[in-house]
Formats: C-alpha cells, structure tokens, sequence
C-alpha cells in the first residue's frame, strides 16, 4: 500500500466553546480523489483551512508528502507543493487572468526575489499559466483584468492558479459556488478532466457531482467525521442518510 | 512553441505612458540652462529641493502605491541619511565615497530592524508603529548634544567626490542631484515590474492568496521596506549636502505627513505621481505662503479637493482631463 499525500491526524480545533474539528482522521492516496460532504457549518472550510494553513489546529498532527507540516505557515505548506482554491473566487482583482496564474508558477519556478527584468515578459512564465488557462477553458481571456471575469470564469480562473504550478495536492473548496446550472456543468466537467492529474481534497455540495467523481467521501458532522467510504458505501449508511443525504437525495 | 504563439499580444500604448517621465526629466534637465532667464540660482536650488524630495517620495510610493503600506516615518530615513553626513563632517570627514555609503547603510538597517517589527502589523497598526519608530529617531536626534540637540547642526562644508570639491558649484551638485533621482526612478520602475514587484503588488491586494501560492508576504515586504529606507536615506545625504544643515526637524512627524501628502497629491502608485506631488506640494507651499503664513489653511481645503474629486491625484486628473477631451 502506498503512503497517502495527506494524513490528519487526530485533528482538533475549537472556536471557543464550538468545536469545529473533532479528532479528525483523513487521508488521500496518491491520485484519490477525497470529497468531503457535510451540511453547512459542519466544519468542512475550517478543515481545508486547517489543511492549507490559514487556521492552526489546537491538537493532531497533519502529514503531507512525508513531511510533518503542523507547524508550517501556508507559504511554506504551498511551496512543498500543496494548492488550494477558495470558495468566494481568492484572486489578484486588478491583475490580468494570466498574471494571477503566472504569479502562481512564478512561486515554484526559480527565486522571485529578482529585482529586475519584466516579470509579464518572461515567456516561460507565461507559457505554464497559458497551458493552465487553457486547460480550464479561459484561453480567450487571458487579457482580461481578474476583476472583469465572469463569476464562472473566476472561478475556473480560482482552479488555473491552483493547478498552475504542478502542485502534489489540490485542496478544492467548493468550486461550483455560487454558478449557474450550465457554468457548475462545465466546472464539473474540468474536474473530471483534473482527476486523474492532481490528487484532490474536495470540498462540495453538488451531490451529483460529488457521488459522480469522488473515490471516496468523507461525511462530517458537527466537526466529527461521521463515515468514510466509497460512494456506494456512503449512501447505503444509514447514519449519512439520516443526517444528511435524506432530504439531498430525493 | 504553438503556446506562445497562441498568446494574445498585450494592448500597448507604451509611448504614451511614457510620455510623462521624459517631458518631466527633460524638463528637469533643462532647468539650469534656463534659470539664468528666470528665477537664478533661487529657481536652481528650488528645483534641487523639489528633486531631493521626490527621491524620498518615489520611495514612500513604493510602499504606500504599491504595497499599500502607509509609511508615517519616512522622514526618519531621511534625516537618518542627513545626520549621517553631519555627524561624519563633524568629525573631519566630507568625502561623499564615505559618507554616502554609510548614510545609505544607516537607513537601511534602521529600515531592516523596525521592519522586523513593523512587517508583523497592518492597517493602522501599522501606521502607528512606523509613527512611533519615527518619533523615536527624532527625540534621539533631539538629545544629540555634541551635534547640536534640538538646534541642529551645520555642516562645514559640502561633501567632496574623490577629493574634488565639484559639489559647491550649484549646476553641477543640481545635476548630480537630477542623476540620483532619474537613476532612482529607473530602479523603481524596473523594481515594480520584476517578479519581486509583482509579488507585493499582488500582496497589496490580496495577502492571503500570495501566502497560499507561495510566498512568504512577510520577507517581500520587509526586503521593499528597506529597499525605500535606502532610498530615502539618499535623500537625506542630498538634502544635508544641499543646506549644509542637519536638524531633528528632517526626522518630525510633520515631515513624515508631508511625503504622504506628496505621494496622494500626485497620484499613488505611478512614481510618476510622486514626483509631479513633490513638486506640486513645495510650489504650492512656495507660492501661498508669500501670501500668508497660514498657508495651510489654503492648501488643506484644496488637498481634500484633489482627493474627493481626483482620486487619482493629479496625473488621475489630468488623465481624465486628456480622455475627456478626446470624447468631446
């Protein structure tokens, strides 16, 4: 059995007297795709932000590609290869779709702490975030201040970043939000196209989607993992259906 | 490779947006030619002024414009910079090959220790604290005794290059003068553009998305913190040289208020904007206080003009005015 990507450990994290995270146990094998389902307020950004290093954890420990990365800053987390999306689109408003992508290869290619030369100049830059953009179909908008997207291209502009420089985990958090029927069609579709690509940490609440692309799916409740299994196996538990998937499955 | 190829061009109106920078310093550069028409050695001194200024102000816009970290100490620098050549003449050394690197080194490693702190705050607290370091560089000006505490400190003489003592002919310390601020701008512009720059310019808008790419916020703007600490440092060595006096009040928070004002006057963000400020503000204050020593009563009410109405400060003005023409 190969290690997992990720491993949480015993993960716990209150807001005061709420507890938000509650001895949490997770992993994700190399090229797995974890969804992580819950109703609202189960705990499931705070989690993520656990993962990526907003938030510190009171207690447990979390493992990423081998390293124990508990105690490391987001930046550093980031630089060992971890990317993450946000659920209201995280962008560079005043930047074009391709400089918010190409800052994010810049960060993994070569040492930012260059003071001169014309970082928009720098072609091989600038051909990774193209082939990013190009993968989740912004192409034709490369041009296009951040700001004046569309909430459907910023959110596929929210994935080029994070997929942009090759990273070892995607954590996703809810890439669908807040879209359209046609635009959450065409975000799940790039999704699937990702798959296999990244290993994923996927935050969602479009069961459709999740039971479509999910290996396996972790159920929170209350901070407290309540199942984690396979599709099949998810929706068959009765605790899940009781707690949640009752009214979402009709 | 078909990528690059597929990429489209960039829209580009470069010449225009570099229109202003040349008609500026070709403007600056033709001033001591023309002040034996008008104004003289006032109008050369004058511009000196504005220029040592805008060196100080360009560098405060690399934090304010582009890092949106609002700076209320800069003047320490500057009077770090100037004290650095008073302390140093007073004690038999005028040589600019000394005294420059050391009032530059002063500055940026006042600049590399409060940073350390400073960095760790934002918003107001982060005004407060530059406010408070700046303070302390003043009151510690201040009780200077053997360089002349709260009354300041005139240099003997200005600093010589390599034993020539070029600096006491006015054209020539004026030119030297225009080629730090043109070399400064240059840096700047260059800074701004590079990888470096496009890391903290994204940091201004959204920190916590250039933390989880990457980049540790932290360092980048502690590393331009001190970047415009040397700068204004710079300044100060100009400034010192050019009254052949150094005093506390360089360092007041009064001062440290006055680059701000120069920086929004002109426009954040463009450097370009910082210089048209600086001269804007010292012109204002030349002309209006001939008419009363109040002045700031005239120009504060205009000041909150400019930036209710010209957000962009005077080059966002003139911008507007230069588009609205064009429709009309």
């Amino acid at each position: 059995m190969p290690d997992p990507v990720l491993r949480l450990e015993n993960l716990r994290k209150n807001f005061g007297g709420l507890i938000v995270t509650s001895d949490v146990n997770f992993d994700v094998m190399p090229g797995e795709l974890h969804a992580v389902i819950g109703p609202n307020g189960a705990g499931k950004t705070t989690l993520i932000n656990q993962i990526s290093g907003l938030v510190a954890p009171d207690g447990g420990r979390i493992l990423f590609a081998g390293h124990d990365i508990t105690a490391l800053p987001a930046h550093a987390r980031a630089r060992l290869g971890m990317a993450r999306s946000f659920q209201m689109s995280s962008i560079v408003p005043s930047f074009s779709a391709l400089e918010n992508v190409a800052l994010a290869v810049q960060s993994r290619a070569g040492s930012s702490f260059r003071l001169f030369g014309r970082a928009a100049a720098e072609a091989s830059l600038n051909e990774q975030a193209m082939a990013a953009l190009a993968d989740v179909g912004l192409a034709e908008r490369v041009r296009a201040p951040a700001e004046q997207l569309s909430h459907g291209e910023k959110r596929a502009l929210e994935l080029a970043i994070a997929i942009a420089a090759g990273p070892k985990l995607l954590l996703l958090d809810e890439p669908t939000a807040g879209t359209g029927r046609e635009e959450t069609a065409r975000l799940v579709a790039l999704l699937h196209r990702l798959k296999r690509r990244f290993p994923m940490v996927l935050v969602e609440h479009d069961m459709t989607a999740v039971f479509a692309l999910a290996d396996r799916i972790s159920v929170l409740l209350y901070g407290r993992v309540l199942a984690t299994g396979r599709p099949h196996e998810v929706r068959a538990n009765p605790q899940v259906v009781a707690a949640y998937l009752g009214d979402e499955m009709e | 490779m078909a990528l690059a190829t597929s990429l489209p061009p960039a829209q580009s109106h470069r010449l225009g947006a570099e229109a202003l920078p040349i008609a500026m310093f070709l403007l600056l550069v033709t001033i001591p030619i023309l002040a034996p028409l008008a104004g003289g050695g006032y109008l050369l001194s004058f511009s000196a002024r504005v220029m040592i200024f805008a060196i100080a102000a360009v560098a405060l816009d690399l934090l304010v414009g582009y890092c949106g970290l609002i700076s209320f100490g800069h003047a320490a620098f500057i009077g770090l910079g100037a004290y650095a050549v008073g302390i140093l003449s007073a004690h038999g050394i005028s040589e600019a090959l000394m005294s420059l690197p050391v009032a530059i080194a002063v500055a940026a490693l006042f600049a590399f220790l409060t940073g350390l702190v400073c960095m760790r705050t934002s918003g107001v607290y982060f005004i407060m604290i530059t406010l408070a370091f700046g303070q302390m560089a003043f009151f510690t000006a201040s009780s200077l005794a053997p360089y002349g505490g709260d009354d300041g400190l005139t240099i003997a003489t200005r600093n010589t290059i390599a034993g020539l003592s070029v600096l006491n002919n006015e054209r020539v310390f004026y030119y030297v003068v225009f080629g730090c601020l043109l070399g400064c701008y240059v840096f700047c512009r260059a800074l701004v553009a590079s990888r470096f720059g496009r890391v903290v310019r994204g940091a201004k808008e959204n920190p916590v998305r250039i933390a989880t790419i990457g980049f540790d916020v932290y360092r980048f703007q502690l590393t331009i913190y001190i970047i415009a600490g040397a700068l204004a440092g710079l300044s100060g060595f100009l400034l010192a040289n050019a009254t052949e006096f150094v005093s506390p009040a360089y360092m007041s928070w009064q001062r440290s208020g006055e680059l701000i004002v120069m920086v929004l006057l002109g426009g954040l963000g463009s450097l370009n904007g910082a210089i048209i400020g600086t001269a804007a503000y010292l012109l204002a204050e030349e002309w209006l206080s001939g008419f009363t020593e109040h002045w700031k009563v005239i120009f504060g009410p205009a000041l909150v003009l400019v930036v209710l109405f010209a957000r962009g400060g005077l080059i966002g003005l003139a911008a507007a005015l230069v588009r609205g023409r064009r429709h009309a």
